[in-house]
């Protein structure tokens, strides 16, 4: 029975619905007001919401002073390729975790998830060193190593919890009628699990996109990403709120646009399984 | 861990075998072994006189239909059928013409562009039979195929199997846990319990001369009454087992109290509290007239005797 909700009941949930998406929503929305604020006023205090002199010269000024375009490149690459090499390792290890289980599968799992749990400072001066002897140092190559490396346990999880809600009687049946395991697991499995596996690849693009930790520690230059971008802004020449908000919103934009058209995939894959 | 403890069994060429059991008694996990979707840990499995014990499950030359079906739900009904085809590399030519036989046998024509959620349970089953069909296989192993299916489609899925098995001739296994369908389609049945078969024989072979009261029991329905201690004994046995449609009305030397009466139309069934006989089932044919609470007398006819020892096989 539909539970009875008085009119004034409904305006608060929806104005508190409100609040609380405005508040999350807020910082974003400052710092992409901020960016069209000319320097002085961005630092004002009290500061000013709306009424300020509406400009594009941080715009213009970040983009002399940069070349997003590289910036933007590398991110593309790093968050794209590292997605897709984990996917490319994920997809057999979950195959082998969600139909044929052994008895250590589930401790398995713990364990991967639990290397999440570790501070990523606290493997930065081995990574450091590993990566200065084998040359790896502000290259794409590395950091698409390292954020497949940090990111493949969750990418595992969500593929194993996608794969364990296919019957594994198809995946029988497909052995039976021939399928080699790559046909198995090209025709069969990969088609089925799909929508998952668009969820996962979404997600993790994401994911690899904000990294900021190794990104900023493991680039200088060359294969400096965004997140090196918006950071090159706020350090040496001090503070310009201004150009790090421009720098910011062009920044999170890509990620943004991508997260808005693809909403209903990822709702969908988060809570995929979360329902029996 | 042994579910299958050991098992001699010889299929010949062009047999309907049924596996019957009841739930857990290892039918499954038997006809699995045969498919390759289960290791041996010790024993040979040989088809076509080829040992088969190491061979993965497609170099077997054998198909199965799994219970859920399990058809691929990203690909048409063509797709599915021809999906054996494609794996064995056949030309899409060869594909084709392969599919659209299988599917006029089966009555699929018209849904071959159809996926599977747009079928009813009846239809996937045939597209599963058709993917199965489509690889010519040396045997078929069905794996209680009809048990997601309600009762009208199932009897008629049933007769479709049988006539599919006569018209093509190859060698089927087929597990059940319902002994009517074990009945009526099999040449031969395996009753199996707890790993182990009990008798193999054809169905009136078991129905007639059940080697224990286990098959006994389990072959018949309503099941055979089974009767211990002095009325066994009298009859010079430990158990004596006899059927509800080999037991006569209205004479007899036992006497009990009708309990519960089923009118089918064609037959009647009773249930009889018989006092130290313990409770009964009798067949009466057509209408018997007999309430609840009314004594009637009844008798076994002595020739449909079955006769068990203490260890419970037949003398």
């Amino acid at each position: 029975m539909a539970r009875n909700v008085t009119t004034g009941r409904k305006a608060f949930n929806t104005a508190a619905a409100w609040s609380v998406a405005l508040l999350l929503f807020f910082p974003i929305l400052w710092t992409v007001l901020t960016s069209f604020k000319p320097e002085a006023q961005a630092v004002a205090s009290p500061p000013i919401f709306l009424g300020f002199d509406w400009t594009l010269e941080n715009y213009v000024d970040v983009n002399e002073q940069r070349d997003y375009f590289r910036y933007f490149w590398n991110s593309v690459i790093i968050a794209v390729g590292s997605t897709l090499l984990g996917l490319f390792i994920a997809i057999p290890a979950a195959w082998s975790m969600a139909f044929v289980p052994g008895r250590k599968t589930k401790d398995l799992l713990m364990w991967m998830l639990s290397t999440k749990m570790m501070p990523a400072v606290g493997v930065l001066v081995p990574i450091y060193l590993i990566f200065k002897t084998l040359g790896l140092l502000d290259s794409r190559i590395g950091l698409v190593i390292v954020l497949t490396l940090m990111n493949l346990p969750i990418i595992v999880w969500m593929l194993y919890t996608y794969f364990k809600e296919i019957p594994g009687e198809i995946l029988e049946a497909a052995r039976m009628d021939g399928a080699t395991l790559r046909s198995e697991i090209l025709h069969v499995l990969t088609p089925m699990a799909l929508p998952g596996i668009a969820s996962t690849l979404l997600l993790n693009i994401i994911l690899a996109w904000n990294e900021s930790f190794w990104t900023i520690n493991l680039t200088v230059t060359d294969a400096a990403p965004l997140t090196k971008f918006i950071a090159g802004f706020s350090s040496p020449q001090g503070l310009f709120y201004a150009k790090l908000s421009a720098a910011s919103t062009m920044a999170i934009l890509p990620i943004l646009v991508l997260g808005w058209f693809s909403q209903k995939q990822l709702v969908r894959g988060l809570t995929f399984g979360a329902v029996k | 861990m042994h579910v299958i403890p050991g098992v001699d069994l010889r299929i010949e060429e062009g047999e309907f075998v049924v596996f019957v059991g009841p739930s857990g008694c290892g039918k499954s996990t038997l006809l699995r072994l045969i498919a390759g979707l289960e290791d041996t840990s010790g024993g040979i499995i040989e088809i076509d006189g080829r040992d088969a014990t190491a061979l993965p499950p497609a170099k077997r030359g054998l198909a199965m239909v799994f219970q859920s079906y399990a058809l691929y739900p990203h690909m048409t009904v063509r797709k599915n059928i021809a999906f054996p085809l494609k794996m064995a590399g056949l030309s899409e030519a060869d594909q084709t013409a392969k599919v659209e036989r299988a599917a006029k046998v089966l009555n699929l024509t018209a849904y071959l562009d159809r996926r599977p959620g747009q079928l009813s349970g009846g239809q996937r089953q045939r597209v599963a039979i058709g993917r199965a069909i489509v690889r010519e296989p040396a045997a078929f192993l069905f794996d209680e195929p009809l048990s997601n299916l309600d009762a009208a489609l199932r009897v008629g899925m049933r007769q479709e199997i049988t006539e599919l098995h006569q018209s093509l001739k190859t060698t089927m296994i087929y597990v059940t846990h319902d002994q009517v369908e074990a009945m009526t389609m099999a040449d031969k049945i395996v009753v199996l319990n707890a790993g182990r078969i009990e008798q193999v024989g054809s169905p009136l072979d078991l129905y007639n001369h059940p080697k224990n009261t286990f098959v006994a029991a389990f072959i018949g329905s309503p099941r055979m009454n089974l009767i211990d201690g002095a009325e066994a004994a009298s009859h010079g046995a430990h158990t004596i087992g006899i059927r509800p449609e080999h037991i006569d009305i209205g004479s007899g030397p036992w006497s009990g109290t009708v309990i519960l009466s089923e009118h089918l139309g064609s037959d009647t069934f009773l249930k009889v509290n018989g006092g130290a006989l313990g409770t009964l089932t009798v067949r009466g044919g057509g209408e018997v007239k007999a309430q609840p609470g009314e004594s009637i007398s009844f008798g076994p006819q002595l020739a449909k005797l079955h006769r068990f020892g203490p260890d419970g096989l037949a003398q």
